[in-house]
């Protein structure tokens, strides 16, 4: 098992937003998180990135608690890749620099070596000629695919993707899922939060539907999506249905 | 992927040629006006000045040419002065203040005394005045009598430079705060340290947010480091000032006024060419 969380609790002053929350991933495995906004998604993301702090549980990467005081973060952060909703690029950074800056500082790696390294995903997802632009010049879906690869050069254990296509034009989602689809193939082991519910039944080996922070359903997409028990994911789903996004 | 565009010959239609037109007639009027009016103000203000009664006592009091190129080399070696103070002066405050304001971004409860520190100096010497602190600094230390004591005006730079490094270390924090927290998150998840998430991505952004008021309070300096002449060092200002009480003639400061504007403009040159790239950059991206 690479990612196990184990009773997570997290509150942001009385709120709480996560509510003794277990959830395991198995290497390889993708897992899809769904619920309204608020349901606790994103917060989890952020937990399992260190991002933030955790208030009880805990949270084991291969085995290891990271969530212990003693833990040293950014050793634990080199070991996942995140990727965000509004993408953070580093906007005074060429494509290529933002790319490279973490295998050069947090890696050490060659500069030639993470160099070669970058183009080679660049060229990869269709952006080799965008190398030496700024974020900037970039159009949203080109950012995300940009943003993803950052993540990827340092060969993470775990892959997190908050809601990569919210901030998206709809012509520019599919640019977005074509890669992270080609990127199940690789195996890659990824938890996701999102709203594409289509998206998250190709590509999810598992969905997970939060609310309130808890898990209130889980299994494989065709039944959490299609044909789900519990009442409350019927209700988010026919709202969903009814917003048009299934 | 698309299919190879071919633009279609353009050529303005008859509305557009006539709103051209109609555009290059007002430009024509509008430059007339200017310059019409610009001449009746520029006469209007001749004739008042020279026109008045006292200009001739003025104007041999004020702008006596023979007073002018008798006291310039000695104003110039004033300047000399300020120029040098100026340039070591705001490489050290701007130093100063860099580091103050990281200091005061720093968490953690063993940082604590070196932000109280940090805070408490931005608090104090900004509200002290400036004369005040280059008294004390001029006056006040050499009076420890010291071992090794610099001179009076490495002791005066020192005081310009503590006063606006306070300032500086403001106009940083505010660079540095302006940075979003998404990108420190965007940082760290990459594994980047706090120290590199700082280095290479806040920092880098700050300051480039704040060059133009950072430039702005460089301006001001340029006229402040003159203040160092209160503990006896002699520059631009305090040379006229001598200059002046031996012929009884004013021009001697009129000569140094105008050396510090021309001293002044390339640097707000750069002030405003910095503002102006850094409104451009941010009406381009999103």
């Amino acid at each position: 098992m690479l990612l196990s969380c184990q009773n997570v609790r997290k509150t942001f002053g009385t709120n709480l937003v996560l509510d003794d929350l277990s959830l395991e991933v198995d290497e390889h495995e993708v897992v899809a998180l769904i619920g309204a906004s608020g349901s606790g998604k994103s917060t989890l993301l952020r937990c399992v990135n260190l991002l933030t702090g955790i208030d009880d549980g805990v949270i084991r990467l291969d085995g290891e608690d990271i969530t212990d005081p003693r833990a040293d973060p950014d050793l634990v952060r080199r070991r996942i890749g995140m990727v965000f909703q509004s993408y953070n690029l580093f906007p005074h950074m060429t494509v290529l620099r933002n790319v490279t800056l973490a295998p050069d500082k947090v890696h050490k790696r060659a500069a030639a070596e993470s160099r070669d390294q970058a183009m080679e995903w660049l060229s990869r997802v269709g952006l080799a000629d965008k190398a030496d632009s700024y974020p900037d010049r970039l159009s949203g879906g080109q950012q995300q695919r940009v943003a993803i690869v950052r993540a990827l050069v340092n060969n993470p254990r775990l892959l997190l993707l908050d809601e990569v296509t919210s901030a998206l034009d709809p012509e520019l989602v599919g640019e977005v899922l074509t890669m992270i689809r080609g990127l199940k193939d690789d195996g890659t082991t990824m938890v996701l939060a999102t709203h594409e519910m289509g998206f998250a039944r190709q590509v999810a080996d598992r969905v997970v539907f939060l609310d309130g922070g808890r898990i209130i359903e889980a299994g494989p997409p065709s039944q959490v999506l299609g044909d789900p028990v519990e009442p409350r994911t019927r209700q988010f789903l026919a709202r969903i249905i009814e917003a048009g996004r299934l | 992927m698309s299919t190879p565009y071919q633009p279609r010959p353009y050529e303005p239609s008859d509305i557009q040629r006539e709103r051209i037109a109609y555009r290059r007639r007002q430009t024509i009027r509008s430059v007339l006006l200017s310059a019409l009016s610009t001449l009746v103000v520029g006469i209007a203000l001749a004739y008042a000045v020279t026109g008045s009664p006292g200009w001739e006592r003025v104007k041999s009091s004020f702008f006596d040419p023979e007073i002018a190129r008798k006291y310039l080399p000695d104003i110039l070696q004033g300047l000399w002065l300020n120029i040098r103070l100026l340039v070591v002066c705001t490489l050290a405050a701007l130093l100063l203040g860099l580091l103050i304001a990281v200091l005061r971004t720093l968490r953690g409860a063993v940082f604590f005394p070196v932000r109280a520190l940090a805070t408490g100096y931005t608090y104090a010497f900004r509200g002290l005045p400036l004369i005040i602190v280059l008294y004390v600094f001029t006056f006040g230390v050499p009076g420890l009598r010291l071992q090794g004591m610099p001179s009076v005006l490495v002791l005066g730079g020192a005081a310009l430079v503590i006063v606006y490094g306070a300032y500086l270390a403001e106009v940083f924090r505010a660079g540095i705060e302006s940075v979003h927290p998404s990108q420190l998150a965007a940082a760290r998840s990459l594994g980047l340290t706090y120290r590199q998430t700082m280095r290479h991505v806040v920092l880098p952004q700050a300051v480039r947010r704040v060059t133009p008021p950072l430039l702005n309070d460089v301006v001001a300096l340029q006229k402040d480091v003159g203040l160092v002449s209160l503990a006896g060092p002699i520059d631009a200002v305090r040379a006229a000032q001598i200059a002046t009480a031996q012929d009884a003639n004013f021009t001697p400061y009129i000569v140094a006024g105008v050396l510090f504007v021309l001293l002044a403009l390339p640097l707000i040159g750069i002030t405003d060419w910095v503002t102006l790239r850094a409104a451009r950059r941010q009406s381009a991206g999103s």
